[in-house]
Protein backbone atom coordinates (compact mmCIF):
# COMPACT_ATOMS: atom_id res chain seq x y z
CA UNK A 1 0.00 0.00 0.00
CA UNK A 2 3.03 2.54 0.88
CA UNK A 3 4.63 1.35 -2.21
CA UNK A 4 3.99 4.78 -3.81
CA UNK A 5 5.61 6.44 -1.52
CA UNK A 6 9.12 4.84 -2.75
CA UNK A 7 8.24 6.09 -6.65
CA UNK A 8 9.99 9.00 -8.22
CA UNK A 9 8.34 12.41 -8.01
CA UNK A 10 8.71 14.82 -10.64
CA UNK A 11 11.78 16.68 -8.90
CA UNK A 12 13.69 13.39 -9.14
CA UNK A 13 12.94 12.57 -5.43
CA UNK A 14 11.07 10.09 -3.84
CA UNK A 15 7.60 10.67 -2.35
CA UNK A 16 8.44 9.43 0.97
CA UNK A 17 11.70 12.16 0.86
CA UNK A 18 8.86 15.42 0.56
CA UNK A 19 6.93 13.53 3.65
CA UNK A 20 10.70 13.37 5.30
CA UNK A 21 11.14 17.08 4.97
CA UNK A 22 7.41 18.02 5.62
CA UNK A 23 8.17 15.75 9.45
CA UNK A 24 11.22 18.04 9.23
CA UNK A 25 9.42 21.43 9.33
CA UNK A 26 6.85 19.95 11.82
CA UNK A 27 9.89 18.65 14.48
CA UNK A 28 11.01 21.95 13.78
CA UNK A 29 8.52 24.58 14.34
CA UNK A 30 6.90 22.03 17.48
CA UNK A 31 10.67 22.12 18.85
CA UNK A 32 11.91 25.27 18.79
CA UNK A 33 8.36 26.40 19.51
CA UNK A 34 8.15 24.68 22.55
CA UNK A 35 11.05 26.43 24.53
CA UNK A 36 10.06 29.91 23.30
CA UNK A 37 6.51 28.69 24.48
CA UNK A 38 8.07 27.13 27.78
CA UNK A 39 10.36 30.37 28.53
CA UNK A 40 7.32 32.74 28.09
CA UNK A 41 4.94 30.56 29.64
CA UNK A 42 7.00 30.26 33.15
CA UNK A 43 7.57 34.10 33.36
CA UNK A 44 3.84 34.73 32.76
CA UNK A 45 2.63 32.28 34.55
CA UNK A 46 4.39 33.88 37.28
CA UNK A 47 3.24 37.15 36.77
CA UNK A 48 -0.41 35.52 37.66
CA UNK A 49 0.93 34.77 40.85
CA UNK A 50 2.54 38.12 41.89
CA UNK A 51 1.01 40.98 44.54
CA UNK A 52 2.03 43.41 42.26
CA UNK A 53 -1.04 44.73 40.75
CA UNK A 54 0.37 45.86 37.35
CA UNK A 55 2.39 42.68 36.39
CA UNK A 56 -0.48 40.50 37.70
CA UNK A 57 -3.01 42.49 35.17
CA UNK A 58 -0.65 42.11 32.06
CA UNK A 59 -0.19 38.68 32.63
CA UNK A 60 -3.52 38.31 32.69
CA UNK A 61 -4.29 40.36 29.98
CA UNK A 62 -1.50 38.12 27.84
CA UNK A 63 -3.40 34.70 28.77
CA UNK A 64 -6.72 35.84 28.05
CA UNK A 65 -5.79 37.79 24.52
CA UNK A 66 -3.60 34.31 23.25
CA UNK A 67 -6.30 31.73 24.96
CA UNK A 68 -9.53 33.62 22.98
CA UNK A 69 -8.46 34.27 19.59
CA UNK A 70 -7.78 30.95 17.24
CA UNK A 71 -4.40 29.63 16.74
CA UNK A 72 -5.25 30.04 13.22
CA UNK A 73 -6.48 34.05 13.19
CA UNK A 74 -3.05 34.18 15.08
CA UNK A 75 -1.28 32.77 12.58
CA UNK A 76 -2.84 35.14 9.98
CA UNK A 77 -1.94 38.07 12.03
CA UNK A 78 1.81 37.59 12.56
CA UNK A 79 1.74 36.75 8.77
CA UNK A 80 0.02 38.95 7.28
CA UNK A 81 -0.68 41.72 9.27
CA UNK A 82 2.53 42.51 11.20
CA UNK A 83 4.63 43.27 8.36
CA UNK A 84 2.12 45.90 7.88
CA UNK A 85 1.69 47.91 10.93
CA UNK A 86 5.39 47.60 11.71
CA UNK A 87 7.35 50.91 10.30
CA UNK A 88 7.75 50.42 6.03
CA UNK A 89 11.70 49.53 6.27
CA UNK A 90 11.38 46.91 8.82
CA UNK A 91 7.82 45.08 7.31
CA UNK A 92 9.27 45.47 3.92
CA UNK A 93 12.43 43.62 5.47
CA UNK A 94 10.54 41.57 6.89
CA UNK A 95 8.52 40.45 3.79
CA UNK A 96 11.40 40.01 1.73
CA UNK A 97 12.80 36.89 4.16
CA UNK A 98 12.78 33.87 1.56
CA UNK A 99 9.96 31.09 1.21
CA UNK A 100 10.12 28.75 3.53
CA UNK A 101 11.86 30.96 6.32
CA UNK A 102 8.95 33.65 5.64
CA UNK A 103 6.62 31.28 6.95
CA UNK A 104 8.65 29.38 9.06
CA UNK A 105 9.20 32.34 11.60
CA UNK A 106 5.59 34.02 12.02
CA UNK A 107 4.83 30.39 12.74
CA UNK A 108 7.11 29.99 15.35
CA UNK A 109 6.35 32.49 16.86
CA UNK A 110 2.74 32.31 16.39
CA UNK A 111 3.10 28.73 17.92
CA UNK A 112 4.94 29.55 20.87
CA UNK A 113 3.30 32.34 22.31
CA UNK A 114 0.24 30.86 22.10
CA UNK A 115 1.32 27.77 23.57
CA UNK A 116 2.83 30.06 26.11
CA UNK A 117 -0.61 31.45 27.53
CA UNK A 118 -2.10 27.72 27.82
CA UNK A 119 1.39 27.06 29.36
CA UNK A 120 1.41 29.89 31.81
CA UNK A 121 -2.19 28.59 33.25
CA UNK A 122 -0.80 25.45 34.09
CA UNK A 123 2.55 26.80 35.56
CA UNK A 124 0.08 29.13 37.65
CA UNK A 125 -1.78 26.50 38.83
CA UNK A 126 1.27 24.81 39.76
CA UNK A 127 2.05 27.50 42.18
CA UNK A 128 -1.01 27.87 43.18
CA UNK A 129 -0.94 23.91 44.26
CA UNK A 130 1.83 24.66 46.66
CA UNK A 131 0.85 24.82 50.26
CA UNK A 132 1.36 28.45 51.94
CA UNK A 133 3.85 27.47 54.35
CA UNK A 134 6.85 26.96 51.49
CA UNK A 135 6.52 30.81 50.65
CA UNK A 136 5.95 31.53 54.65
CA UNK A 137 9.03 29.12 55.90
CA UNK A 138 11.33 31.52 52.93
CA UNK A 139 10.54 34.17 53.87
CA UNK A 140 11.27 33.56 57.65
CA UNK A 141 14.23 31.94 56.67
CA UNK A 142 14.55 35.66 54.98
CA UNK A 143 14.47 35.05 51.07
CA UNK A 144 13.05 37.73 49.53
CA UNK A 145 10.52 38.02 46.94
CA UNK A 146 12.97 36.79 44.13
CA UNK A 147 14.50 34.42 45.33
CA UNK A 148 11.60 32.61 47.36
CA UNK A 149 10.08 32.20 43.68
CA UNK A 150 13.77 31.37 42.26
CA UNK A 151 14.94 28.67 44.85
CA UNK A 152 11.68 27.13 46.70
CA UNK A 153 8.45 28.07 44.58
CA UNK A 154 9.57 27.58 40.78
CA UNK A 155 11.42 24.56 41.38
CA UNK A 156 8.55 22.71 43.08
CA UNK A 157 5.68 24.09 40.75
CA UNK A 158 7.30 22.89 37.68
CA UNK A 159 7.96 19.70 39.18
CA UNK A 160 4.42 18.90 39.77
CA UNK A 161 3.02 20.30 36.39
CA UNK A 162 5.45 17.67 33.97
CA UNK A 163 2.18 15.30 34.03
CA UNK A 164 -0.07 18.37 32.53
CA UNK A 165 2.33 20.13 30.58
CA UNK A 166 2.37 16.60 28.26
CA UNK A 167 -0.93 17.53 27.20
CA UNK A 168 0.46 21.11 25.71
CA UNK A 169 3.47 19.22 24.33
CA UNK A 170 0.67 16.66 22.10
CA UNK A 171 -1.36 20.13 21.22
CA UNK A 172 2.01 22.31 20.23
CA UNK A 173 2.99 19.42 17.76
CA UNK A 174 -0.33 19.15 15.82
CA UNK A 175 -0.87 22.78 16.30
CA UNK A 176 2.39 22.52 13.70
CA UNK A 177 -0.64 21.65 10.80
CA UNK A 178 -2.08 25.04 10.90
CA UNK A 179 1.47 26.68 9.62
CA UNK A 180 0.11 25.20 6.44
CA UNK A 181 -2.40 27.91 6.07
CA UNK A 182 0.71 30.66 5.77
CA UNK A 183 2.34 27.86 2.98
CA UNK A 184 4.88 26.16 5.18
CA UNK A 185 5.13 22.98 3.71
CA UNK A 186 5.26 20.78 7.05
CA UNK A 187 3.92 17.31 7.42
CA UNK A 188 0.01 17.48 7.18
CA UNK A 189 0.85 20.26 3.61
CA UNK A 190 2.86 17.57 2.12
CA UNK A 191 0.67 14.37 2.84
CA UNK A 192 -2.20 16.77 0.24
CA UNK A 193 0.62 17.42 -1.96
CA UNK A 194 1.18 13.58 -2.98
CA UNK A 195 -2.36 13.12 -2.48
CA UNK A 196 -2.66 15.33 -5.39
CA UNK A 197 -0.47 14.62 -7.32
CA UNK A 198 -0.56 10.68 -7.01
CA UNK A 199 -4.14 10.12 -6.26
CA UNK A 200 -2.95 7.96 -3.96
CA UNK A 201 -4.99 9.81 -1.04
CA UNK A 202 -5.37 6.87 1.44
CA UNK A 203 -1.52 6.30 1.30
CA UNK A 204 -0.62 9.84 1.60
CA UNK A 205 -2.98 10.45 4.69
CA UNK A 206 -2.52 7.04 6.12
CA UNK A 207 0.96 7.47 6.24
CA UNK A 208 0.67 10.73 7.62
CA UNK A 209 -1.63 9.90 10.21
CA UNK A 210 1.13 6.97 11.37
CA UNK A 211 3.52 9.60 11.93
CA UNK A 212 1.92 11.53 14.12
CA UNK A 213 0.97 8.80 16.13
CA UNK A 214 4.48 7.86 16.34
CA UNK A 215 5.44 11.15 17.71
CA UNK A 216 2.36 11.36 19.94
CA UNK A 217 3.75 7.97 21.61
CA UNK A 218 7.23 9.69 21.88
CA UNK A 219 5.81 12.79 23.32
CA UNK A 220 3.83 11.12 26.25
CA UNK A 221 6.75 8.48 26.41
CA UNK A 222 9.16 11.18 27.03
CA UNK A 223 7.06 13.12 28.80
CA UNK A 224 6.58 10.31 31.16
CA UNK A 225 10.26 9.67 31.60
CA UNK A 226 10.86 13.15 32.73
CA UNK A 227 7.87 13.24 35.23
CA UNK A 228 9.85 9.69 36.56
CA UNK A 229 12.83 11.89 36.77
CA UNK A 230 11.24 15.14 38.53
CA UNK A 231 8.79 13.26 40.40
CA UNK A 232 8.02 14.56 43.99
CA UNK A 233 7.67 12.26 46.45
CA UNK A 234 3.60 11.34 47.38
CA UNK A 235 2.33 13.77 44.82
CA UNK A 236 0.20 12.13 41.70
CA UNK A 237 2.64 10.27 38.71
CA UNK A 238 1.76 11.35 35.04
CA UNK A 239 -0.08 8.19 34.21
CA UNK A 240 -2.82 8.69 36.43
CA UNK A 241 -3.00 12.83 36.46
CA UNK A 242 -5.02 12.71 33.11
CA UNK A 243 -8.11 11.26 35.01
CA UNK A 244 -7.59 12.50 38.45
CA UNK A 245 -7.24 15.81 37.02
CA UNK A 246 -10.61 15.96 35.44
CA UNK A 247 -12.05 13.66 38.36
CA UNK A 248 -10.95 16.42 40.93
CA UNK A 249 -12.51 18.88 38.78
CA UNK A 250 -15.63 17.17 38.39
CA UNK A 251 -15.79 16.75 42.37
CA UNK A 252 -14.78 20.57 43.05
CA UNK A 253 -17.24 21.88 41.11
CA UNK A 254 -19.80 19.91 41.04
CA UNK A 255 -23.04 19.43 44.07
CA UNK A 256 -23.24 15.99 43.48
CA UNK A 257 -20.33 14.37 45.87
CA UNK A 258 -21.37 16.79 48.30
CA UNK A 259 -25.15 16.09 48.36
CA UNK A 260 -24.03 12.48 48.43
CA UNK A 261 -22.37 12.83 51.85
CA UNK A 262 -25.58 13.59 53.02
CA UNK A 263 -26.76 10.35 51.86
CA UNK A 264 -23.95 8.52 53.45
CA UNK B 1 2.71 51.80 6.84
CA UNK B 2 -0.96 52.50 5.07
CA UNK B 3 -3.46 54.48 7.00
CA UNK B 4 -5.98 52.11 8.38
CA UNK B 5 -9.45 52.61 7.47
CA UNK B 6 -11.61 50.80 9.58
CA UNK B 7 -15.27 51.97 8.11
CA UNK B 8 -14.23 49.35 5.91
CA UNK B 9 -15.52 46.86 8.64
CA UNK B 10 -18.55 48.62 8.60
CA UNK B 11 -19.29 47.97 4.84
CA UNK B 12 -18.23 44.40 5.02
CA UNK B 13 -20.09 43.82 8.15
CA UNK B 14 -23.25 42.14 6.76
CA UNK B 15 -20.92 39.49 5.04
CA UNK B 16 -18.60 38.96 8.36
CA UNK B 17 -21.88 38.66 9.93
CA UNK B 18 -23.41 35.63 7.88
CA UNK B 19 -19.53 34.42 8.13
CA UNK B 20 -20.27 34.08 12.15
CA UNK B 21 -23.50 32.76 11.87
CA UNK B 22 -22.14 30.08 9.66
CA UNK B 23 -19.30 29.37 12.69
CA UNK B 24 -22.00 29.43 15.48
CA UNK B 25 -23.93 26.88 13.80
CA UNK B 26 -21.18 24.66 13.35
CA UNK B 27 -20.35 24.93 16.89
CA UNK B 28 -23.84 24.14 17.74
CA UNK B 29 -24.73 21.23 15.51
CA UNK B 30 -21.38 20.08 16.16
CA UNK B 31 -21.46 20.12 19.63
CA UNK B 32 -24.77 18.47 19.69
CA UNK B 33 -23.79 15.57 17.26
CA UNK B 34 -20.31 14.98 19.47
CA UNK B 35 -21.93 14.77 22.89
CA UNK B 36 -24.30 12.41 21.60
CA UNK B 37 -21.61 10.30 20.18
CA UNK B 38 -19.71 11.16 22.96
CA UNK B 39 -21.43 9.99 25.63
CA UNK B 40 -22.61 6.61 23.74
CA UNK B 41 -18.64 6.19 23.50
CA UNK B 42 -18.34 6.84 26.95
CA UNK B 43 -21.22 4.44 27.82
CA UNK B 44 -19.43 1.97 25.57
CA UNK B 45 -16.22 2.73 27.15
CA UNK B 46 -18.09 2.31 30.74
CA UNK B 47 -19.89 -0.92 29.94
CA UNK B 48 -16.21 -2.67 28.53
CA UNK B 49 -18.61 -3.77 25.23
CA UNK B 50 -16.77 -6.32 23.75
CA UNK B 51 -14.76 -5.29 20.84
CA UNK B 52 -16.58 -2.56 20.21
CA UNK B 53 -15.06 -0.64 23.38
CA UNK B 54 -11.20 -1.14 22.10
CA UNK B 55 -12.30 -0.26 18.31
CA UNK B 56 -13.99 3.37 20.80
CA UNK B 57 -10.85 3.45 22.31
CA UNK B 58 -8.27 3.18 19.26
CA UNK B 59 -10.63 5.88 17.19
CA UNK B 60 -10.35 8.19 20.13
CA UNK B 61 -6.96 7.89 20.48
CA UNK B 62 -5.96 8.69 17.32
CA UNK B 63 -8.30 11.92 17.10
CA UNK B 64 -6.79 12.83 19.89
CA UNK B 65 -2.99 12.38 18.54
CA UNK B 66 -3.21 13.53 15.01
CA UNK B 67 -4.31 17.49 13.85
CA UNK B 68 -7.25 18.19 13.52
CA UNK B 69 -6.53 19.60 9.82
CA UNK B 70 -5.45 16.62 9.25
CA UNK B 71 -8.57 14.60 10.05
CA UNK B 72 -11.02 17.68 8.18
CA UNK B 73 -8.86 15.92 5.28
CA UNK B 74 -9.43 12.77 5.67
CA UNK B 75 -12.73 13.07 5.91
CA UNK B 76 -13.34 15.76 3.25
CA UNK B 77 -12.02 12.72 1.38
CA UNK B 78 -13.26 9.10 3.17
CA UNK B 79 -17.68 10.71 3.85
CA UNK B 80 -18.35 10.77 0.07
CA UNK B 81 -16.63 6.98 -0.67
CA UNK B 82 -18.59 6.05 2.65
CA UNK B 83 -21.76 7.42 1.98
CA UNK B 84 -21.66 5.97 -0.93
CA UNK B 85 -20.81 1.87 0.50
CA UNK B 86 -23.55 2.56 2.18
CA UNK B 87 -26.52 3.83 -0.20
CA UNK B 88 -25.70 0.68 -1.77
CA UNK B 89 -24.52 1.45 -5.32
CA UNK B 90 -20.92 2.04 -4.65
CA UNK B 91 -20.10 5.03 -6.34
CA UNK B 92 -18.83 8.21 -4.17
CA UNK B 93 -21.45 10.61 -3.58
CA UNK B 94 -19.97 14.06 -2.98
CA UNK B 95 -21.88 16.19 -0.42
CA UNK B 96 -20.15 19.51 -0.29
CA UNK B 97 -17.08 21.09 2.24
CA UNK B 98 -20.56 22.36 4.27
CA UNK B 99 -21.88 19.17 5.64
CA UNK B 100 -18.60 17.41 5.35
CA UNK B 101 -17.48 20.00 7.73
CA UNK B 102 -20.52 19.56 10.41
CA UNK B 103 -20.00 15.88 10.04
CA UNK B 104 -16.48 15.92 10.73
CA UNK B 105 -16.62 18.24 13.39
CA UNK B 106 -18.96 16.39 15.11
CA UNK B 107 -17.42 13.06 14.67
CA UNK B 108 -13.98 14.67 15.90
CA UNK B 109 -15.45 16.48 18.71
CA UNK B 110 -17.25 13.22 20.16
CA UNK B 111 -13.99 12.24 20.89
CA UNK B 112 -12.91 14.74 23.27
CA UNK B 113 -16.73 14.60 24.68
CA UNK B 114 -16.61 11.76 25.49
CA UNK B 115 -13.12 11.59 27.55
CA UNK B 116 -15.18 13.94 29.51
CA UNK B 117 -18.22 12.13 30.14
CA UNK B 118 -16.48 8.95 30.91
CA UNK B 119 -14.06 10.53 33.37
CA UNK B 120 -18.04 11.63 34.99
CA UNK B 121 -19.21 8.59 35.00
CA UNK B 122 -16.31 7.27 37.10
CA UNK B 123 -17.03 10.25 39.69
CA UNK B 124 -20.63 9.10 40.22
CA UNK B 125 -20.62 7.51 43.92
CA UNK B 126 -21.36 3.82 43.88
CA UNK B 127 -24.26 4.57 46.28
CA UNK B 128 -26.63 5.59 43.21
CA UNK B 129 -26.20 2.61 41.97
CA UNK B 130 -26.78 0.55 44.57
CA UNK B 131 -29.52 2.85 45.16
CA UNK B 132 -30.81 1.90 41.35
CA UNK B 133 -30.65 -1.31 41.94
CA UNK B 134 -32.40 -1.53 45.47
CA UNK B 135 -35.59 0.69 43.81
CA UNK B 136 -35.06 -2.26 41.22
CA UNK B 137 -34.55 0.65 37.87
CA UNK B 138 -34.11 -1.10 34.81
CA UNK B 139 -29.88 -0.21 33.70
CA UNK B 140 -31.93 2.05 30.91
CA UNK B 141 -33.80 3.94 33.55
CA UNK B 142 -31.03 4.12 35.99
CA UNK B 143 -28.60 5.55 33.56
CA UNK B 144 -31.41 7.64 31.67
CA UNK B 145 -32.83 9.55 34.89
CA UNK B 146 -30.29 8.74 37.13
CA UNK B 147 -26.67 8.83 36.05
CA UNK B 148 -26.48 10.96 33.89
CA UNK B 149 -28.13 14.09 34.54
CA UNK B 150 -25.79 14.05 37.35
CA UNK B 151 -22.91 13.08 34.96
CA UNK B 152 -24.56 16.48 32.25
CA UNK B 153 -24.32 18.69 35.30
CA UNK B 154 -21.39 17.81 37.23
CA UNK B 155 -19.30 17.39 34.14
CA UNK B 156 -21.40 21.09 32.35
CA UNK B 157 -18.23 23.82 32.92
CA UNK B 158 -15.91 21.31 31.58
CA UNK B 159 -17.98 20.69 28.94
CA UNK B 160 -18.91 24.10 27.87
CA UNK B 161 -14.85 25.05 27.69
CA UNK B 162 -14.25 22.28 25.48
CA UNK B 163 -17.29 24.05 23.60
CA UNK B 164 -15.33 27.26 23.04
CA UNK B 165 -12.38 24.96 22.16
CA UNK B 166 -14.37 23.83 19.50
CA UNK B 167 -15.69 27.34 18.76
CA UNK B 168 -12.63 28.48 18.26
CA UNK B 169 -11.13 25.26 16.29
CA UNK B 170 -14.18 25.73 13.66
CA UNK B 171 -11.73 28.69 11.69
CA UNK B 172 -9.97 25.68 10.62
CA UNK B 173 -12.39 25.20 7.96
CA UNK B 174 -10.53 27.73 5.74
CA UNK B 175 -8.68 24.80 4.54
CA UNK B 176 -11.95 23.63 3.18
CA UNK B 177 -12.49 27.11 1.85
CA UNK B 178 -15.86 27.00 3.37
CA UNK B 179 -17.29 31.22 4.57
CA UNK B 180 -17.33 31.21 8.40
CA UNK B 181 -16.01 34.17 9.97
CA UNK B 182 -12.46 34.09 8.83
CA UNK B 183 -13.23 32.37 5.77
CA UNK B 184 -15.16 35.35 5.00
CA UNK B 185 -12.99 37.80 5.91
CA UNK B 186 -9.87 36.57 4.08
CA UNK B 187 -12.24 36.64 0.71
CA UNK B 188 -13.01 40.41 1.56
CA UNK B 189 -9.20 41.02 1.75
CA UNK B 190 -8.43 39.32 -1.51
CA UNK B 191 -10.97 41.56 -2.93
CA UNK B 192 -10.48 45.14 -1.25
CA UNK B 193 -6.59 44.49 -0.04
CA UNK B 194 -7.54 45.39 3.33
CA UNK B 195 -5.75 42.19 4.91
CA UNK B 196 -5.28 44.41 8.20
CA UNK B 197 -8.33 45.89 9.08
CA UNK B 198 -10.54 42.24 8.38
CA UNK B 199 -7.88 40.35 10.09
CA UNK B 200 -7.79 42.51 12.97
CA UNK B 201 -11.57 42.77 12.95
CA UNK B 202 -11.88 38.84 12.91
CA UNK B 203 -10.00 38.68 15.96
CA UNK B 204 -11.71 41.14 18.26
CA UNK B 205 -14.74 39.17 17.56
CA UNK B 206 -13.33 35.94 18.68
CA UNK B 207 -11.68 37.84 21.19
CA UNK B 208 -14.46 39.03 22.79
CA UNK B 209 -17.10 36.00 22.21
CA UNK B 210 -14.61 33.82 23.61
CA UNK B 211 -13.65 35.79 26.62
CA UNK B 212 -17.33 36.00 27.55
CA UNK B 213 -18.41 32.74 27.02
CA UNK B 214 -14.77 31.57 29.50
CA UNK B 215 -16.38 34.36 31.86
CA UNK B 216 -19.79 32.58 32.41
CA UNK B 217 -18.27 29.45 32.38
CA UNK B 218 -16.06 30.92 35.61
CA UNK B 219 -19.14 31.87 37.15
CA UNK B 220 -20.66 28.94 36.28
CA UNK B 221 -18.63 27.18 38.10
CA UNK B 222 -18.00 29.35 40.96
CA UNK B 223 -22.07 28.53 41.86
CA UNK B 224 -21.37 25.07 41.20
CA UNK B 225 -18.71 25.13 43.99
CA UNK B 226 -20.75 27.28 46.61
CA UNK B 227 -24.03 25.20 45.97
CA UNK B 228 -21.44 22.47 47.12
CA UNK B 229 -19.96 23.93 50.31
CA UNK B 230 -23.42 25.20 51.43
CA UNK B 231 -24.70 21.63 51.21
Amino acid sequence: MFGVLFEQTADGQRYIDWLLSGLGWTLALAFFGWWIAFAVGVVVGIGRTVRNRFFAALARMYVEIFRNIPVLVQMFLWYFVLPEILPDTLGNAIKQIPPPWGSFFPALLCLGLYTAARIAEQVRAGIEALPKGQAEAANALGLGGYLTYRYIIIPQALRLIVPSLTSEVMGIYKNTSVALTIGLMELTAQARQISEVTFQTFTAFGAATLIYLALALIAYQSMMLIDKAVHIPGTAHARDIADQELTAEVQQDGVVPDAMEVVK
Amino acid sequence: MNSLDFSIILQAWPYLWSGLLFSLALTAVASIIGLILGTCFALVQHFEVPVVSQIVRGYIAVMRSIPLILVLFWFFFLVPIVLGHLSGNGRPIPIGATYTAFITFGLFEAAYYSEIIRVGLRAVNKGQFEACQALSLSTFDTYRNVILPQVFRVASPIILSQTIILFQDTSLVYVLSLTDLLGAASKLAQLNGRLVEMYLAVAVVYLVISSAASQFVASLRKRYALAGVHR
